[in-house]
This record gives C-alpha cells, structure tokens and sequence, in this order.
C-alpha cells in the first residue's frame, strides 16, 4: 500500500469519528516491547479518534486459549475487531505511519 | 538410483549412550534411521513441493498416537485442520477421532498478508504459547511444524524471523518433544531459506523425481548427527495405507537354508530335481523363448502350492489374471478354484506403469499383506522397457533377498530371445538362482517340439539330462528323449516314428521267430510221419515173413504125411485096412 502524503490529524480524525472502534491488544506479559505497544497505541487513539475507541490488553499468559482463536501468531499484536473488516498489526507500534496505514486510519474522507 | 552405489554407511564410533530415538513406525524409515528420529530434538524434513513431506509428517504422529502411545502436535502453516483430516482419511487414518481421544492436536496458523500490518519490533511468542497450549493440553511427545517457512512469506521481517527460529527450536529442544519441521527445497540448497542452519541433528531429503517417464519418489538422510544411518538414496511409496519405504533389513547372505523340499507340481520334474522337488525358499529361473511353456510351468507350481495350501503370490506382468487362468485351462490346470478361496493372489503388475523401485516396494506390501509362502512373478523380461540390466539385476536381488529371509519360494520366468544363445542371456541372472530350468524348442522333422533343461540346481544331485516337455489336455508332461542312432535327439513325430519303426522290426523278428518254430514244428512232423511209414512196412514185411515160415511149416508137415501115407499105399494090398490104418496113422501124431 502506497503512503499517502499527509493531510493533517484532523482531517482524518473526522472520519474516524464517524464510529466506534474495537481495539485489542495481545501481550504475553509485562515486557518492555508490550508496555511500548500500549504507549504507542493509546498515543494514536487519543490523537485520532478520543472517546471513540475503546482497548482491550489480553496477556495470553493468562488466556494462551485466546491466541488460537484470535489467530495470533505475533507478539504484541493489535487486532481491530471494528469497525470490520478485522485488521492487524504487529509490532511495538513504533512507526506510526505504519500503524495509521495498518489500522487504516487514513480512509478517505 | 540408489542401489546402483554401493552401500556405504557413515559408522559413526563416537555414537553417544544417550542419543535415544524414537521410532517412526513407518515402514521402512525406522531401519534407514537405525531406530528413528532423534528423541527430543527436531528433525528437519526437505523436499520440493508434492514430495510427501506433509505425508511423511502426520504419519510420524498418527504412529506415534497409535502404535507407541505418544501423542502428537500437528501445527499446519499451509492446509487447513479440515482439509488435512479430509486428505488423511484417504489413507486409512480417521484424525478426528484421534483428536476426539486427546491423542492428536491441530493448530493452523494462517497469516493473511492482506489483513496484516507491521510495525516496529515484534516476536513470535503467540506462536510459542500455542504450541505449549496444545503440547500440555494432551501432553503431546511429537510435534510437527508443516511448514514453517510459509512465516518468511507472511511476515515481512526475515531478520526477526531467524532470530526467533533459533529460539523456537531451542525452545522444542528444552521442552523435550521430538519434531519434525518440514522445509521447501531451494535451488541447489536443502532448504530455501536456509533451515538447515538452525535444526543441525537430523536431516532428510525427500525428492521425487521422472526417470524414463515414471514417476519415482526416494527418500535420504542427509545427516544424522551421532548416529549410523544409511546414506543411499531409497524408493518410498505413498498409497491407500500410507507411506512405506523400502526396508533394506540386513543386506548380507545371512538367511537360513532350509533342508524342506517342496514339489514342482510336476511329479516327474520333481524325480528330476533328486526326487524330491525344489528347496523351500530357494529361488528358480524358469527362463525360454516364447512359447516355450513358461507359465505353464508356473501355473503347476501355484497348484502345487495350492494343494500344500500354502499362500501363492502371482505377479503377472504380461498378461492379465484372467487371461492367465483361461490360457491354462486350455490345457486342463483349473486356478479359479485357488483364485476363489484366496489361496492364490493374482497381482497384474503393467510394468509400465511404474518405476522399478515402485514395483519393489509394491511386491514388498504385498508380501507383507498377503504373507505368501510362494511367489511367482511372471515374467521378469518385461521390466527391461523400463531399466537397464543393472537396475533390474539390483531389484531381483533384493526381491530375491526379500523371498529368502521370508523362507518363501520364488519363481521367475524370463523370456530370452535368439535362439542360438539362449543361454548367456539368462547367464547373469542365473547367478542369484538357486535353480534353473530352461525350456528351448528343438527344431527337427520340419517340426518344433518343446525340451526342458535343468541347468542347475544348487545342493542336490538332480538330473542331466533332456526331457522332452509336452503341453496335454492335463497340464504339463515330461518324456523321455531319444537319441537316436546318429546322436541327434529325437522329439515329437520324428521320436513316434522312431517308435513305429521300433515296432516294426519287433514285430518282423517275431513273425520271423514263429516261421522257423512251424518249420520246425513241420519238420518234426514229416520225421514222425516217416518214421510211422516205416514202422508200418516194418510190420508188413514181418508179416509177409511169419507168414511164410508158417506156410513153410506147414508144407513140411504135409509132406511128410504124404510120404508115410505113400508108403501104406504101396503095401496095402488091402483096400480095407487102408482106411483104419490111415486112422491109426493120424492118430499116431
């Protein structure tokens, strides 16, 4: 997918703001890496779309059933149960671009 | 081909007490891989796409659950849990109720490229729980990771990818389950992105491959640290019942030879073979040009077979099992019966239609399955369309091989063609046979008739000479030849006319026998006759002769009667005392 350039946060929250979205976030434990991820993610939803997210942390340390069902195969991962359709991202959320790319939050207006 | 090599093993003398294995339980590998896979470490299974590898995978579980009571994770990079039971159930092997007895796991991991983004530093530890998930869920000792590579395709970060291989197989190792992950073949490489490298303790190649058109799978360890294993490469088969490879179970002479005769099914050819018929578990050669009576012979054999009611195995390569049983009938040897109560087998093997290892290793399941206790195969000639005469020597070999630790008794035809030298054709072949009979035609009277030799039969004292061998209405019939009086043998109508002349002359000499004795008998009469004749004139003259004295007497009596009766007349000067006197006088006498 090609990067588009830049057209401003608040352009793109707008559309964001038309729904609700469902965020989840698969960890194994209290690391670095998934403490990082969390940061980061709560960072771009806060930007994005405030009040209209919510995050879900499941540490499959405690759930491991959890990461068959939810297909999870990397850690961390995001997992965007909605809007649909189910998008993912993997990693510590570090590139942001990659993440707003990867979570499609640069939809069209 | 593998076999073609001499058979070299890497002997390793370093082996450690503690390298334990586990077995497969798959037919054939377990003696390849001297007693399994690695126990507790991972075996890494190569080969291009198509190879088996998936196969040769699950099979290591569905063994493993069945056979040794070792459960096992299946985790599938590429099929679905669905499609794969689906694919195993045309094999014989119903995953779900494995899964139902906790004896088997799934997992399928599916990366969907198009649904996934990356960003920043990640793991896969998602991976790691999984697998501890199913592993402690049914307290898996197997695992198979089918096919791992299919990560480098759907996550884009190969340095990540390596980094967390070598933990994920340090991990396997420390968690102390045996796996086998399973790895595309590259270019000129074992692996296409270097497996290899990471999973260093067992190595196996599985490849497939077209030789003269036929399809034909081999399986090789490449590597099996501290252990001995086979180096060659080996013909495997994938069929209804799995997989099997051919065994290769001590490749050495060292079978027992058993002293019990078995008979040829022809009584006469049995008197030929020192009386008692072949050795069970030797092999013959029944090798001649066509028409010769090959199969005839065979076919007494199998009833042979049959009548003992032992197990016969017949490969027919050149002509269907009914066309076998209607050619025999014809000449009164009925094998439906045999057929029917499965004391027969009849197996077609078109030997175009595989390779010759596939053709081993069918022959292999079969005898496994059927258990037969004799084995034909007719006829072996067919194989040179697709093998040379090493290749083929090579399978006969360990066909012959297999037959002999068996203790089961082999017949092979070999059509030869020429007919000078029908001989040496064989003459390589003869070597691995214990016995060889060879029927030739012998053309004589404008006519052909059928012989058999017995070329050789090891450790008996059997017969030199030539018979003469006829195919009647009720099977096969061995005769005496006769040689007639230049040398020559004589068969067929020149051998009957040599009888009508034999008879002939016997019957002359008696003719000519009861001639003199009548002339004889004849002569002896007229001897009589001659001497009655002259015993009658005998008679006559004696009594010509008494008579004549008599009369002789008589006359004498008479004249001197006369005289004294002269004598009274001169003084009888009386008439009247003449005829008292004449009393007186008689009744002086």
């Amino acid at each position: 997918m090609k990067t588009r350039p830049s057209r401003g946060p608040v352009e793109e929250s707008k559309a964001a703001l038309e729904e609700q979205w469902t965020l989840r976030l698969y960890v194994a434990g209290h690391t670095p890496r998934s403490a990082m991820a969390l940061d980061n993610l709560k960072r771009i939803c806060e930007e994005r779309m405030k009040g209209h997210y919510s995050i879900e942390v499941v540490d499959l340390l405690k759930n491991p059933r959890l990461a068959k069902d939810d297909q999870i195969l990397a850690i961390p991962t995001v997992v965007r149960k909605l809007p649909v359709p189910v998008r993912r991202i993997i990693g510590d959320l570090s590139n942001t671009e990659r993440v707003l790319v990867g979570l499609d939050l640069r939809r069209k207006t | 081909m593998g076999s073609k090599s001499s058979t070299q093993r890497t002997r390793k003398s370093s082996r450690t007490p503690d390298l334990l294995k586990v077995p497969t339980g798959i037919q054939g590998l377990d003696e390849l891989t001297d007693g399994g896979l690695p126990k507790g470490r991972s075996t890494l299974l190569c080969g291009g796409a198509g190879s088996g590898k998936t196969l040769l995978a699950m099979e290591f579980l569905v063994q493993g659950a069945e056979q040794f009571g070792e459960p096992g994770v299946f985790v599938s990079f590429e099929e679905r849990t669905e499609e794969l039971a689906q694919n195993f159930v045309s094999l014989g092997h119903d995953l779900n109720s494995l899964v139902a007895q906790k004896k088997l796991a799934f997992d399928f991991i599916l990366i969907e490229r198009s649904e996934l983004g990356e960003s920043g530093d990640y793991s896969i530890e998602g991976l790691f729980i999984r697998l501890e998930q199913a592993i402690d869920d049914i307290g898996a000792s197997r695992v198979v990771l089918d096919s791992i590579e299919q990560l480098f395709g759907g996550l884009g970060n190969a340095g990540i990818l390596r980094a967390e291989l070598r933990r994920l197989f340090l991990w396997l190792k420390a968690k102390g389950v045996t796996a086998i992950v399973t790895a595309e073949q590259g270019d000129g490489s074992l692996t296409r992105r270097g497996m290899e490298e990471y999973v260093a303790d067992c190595v196996i190649l599985l490849d497939h491959r077209l030789t003269a058109q036929m399809f034909t799978r081999h399986v090789r360890i490449v590597k099996y640290r501290g252990s001995d294993h086979d180096t060659n490469e080996f013909p495997f088969l994938i069929d209804k019942s799995g997989i099997s490879i051919l065994p290769i179970t001590s490749m050495g002479l060292s079978y027992t030879a058993g002293k019990e005769r078995i008979s040829s099914g022809i009584p006469r050819l049995d008197a030929m073979l020192g009386g008692r018929g072949f050795y069970r578990g030797s092999s013959l050669l029944v090798s001649g040009t066509a028409g010769t009576g090959k199969t005839s012979l065979a076919a007494h054999f199998a009833l042979a077979s049959a009548a003992r009611g032992e197990r016969c195995l017949w490969l027919s390569s050149d002509e269907s099992p009914d066309q076998v049983m209607r050619n025999m009938r014809s000449i009164g040897l009925e094998l439906a019966p045999a057929v029917k109560s499965e004391i027969l087998l009849f197996h077609a093997v078109p030997p175009t239609v595989f390779g010759l290892e596939m053709h081993l290793l069918t022959v292999h399941k079969l005898v496994r399955d059927f258990k037969p206790r004799n084995v034909i195969m007719d006829s072996i000639s067919n194989f040179v369309t697709i093998g040379s005469e090493v290749e083929i020597r090579s399978m006969l070999m360990r066909l012959i091989h297999l037959f002999k630790i068996r203790q089961i008794t082999s017949l092979f035809t070999s059509l030869t063609t020429g007919e000078a030298f029908v001989e040496t054709a064989d003459t390589r072949l003869s070597s691995l046979m214990d016995t060889w009979l060879l029927l030739r035609e012998i053309e004589s009277g404008s006519e052909r008739n059928r012989v058999l030799h017995l070329l050789k039969s090891r450790g008996m004292a059997h017969s030199n000479q030539i018979r003469e061998f006829l195919l009647t209405d009720h099977g096969v019939e061995l005769r005496d030849v006769y040689l007639g009086p230049s040398g020559f043998l004589l068969t067929g109508s020149s051998l009957m006319v040599q009888h009508a002349h034999e008879q002939a002359q016997a019957i002359e000499r008696e003719q000519e026998a009861g001639a003199k004795k009548r002339e004889l008998e004849h002569k002896r009469r007229a001897m009589e006759a001659q001497i009655a004749a002259l015993q009658a004139e005998f008679e006559i003259e004696q009594l010509k002769a008494l008579r004549v004295i008599e009369q002789e007497e008589a006359r004498a009596t008479v004249r001197t009667d006369d005289r004294v009766q002269m004598a009274k007349q001169r003084q009888a000067d009386a008439a009247k005392a003449r005829k008292p006197s004449r009393r007186k006088a008689g009744g002086s006498r």
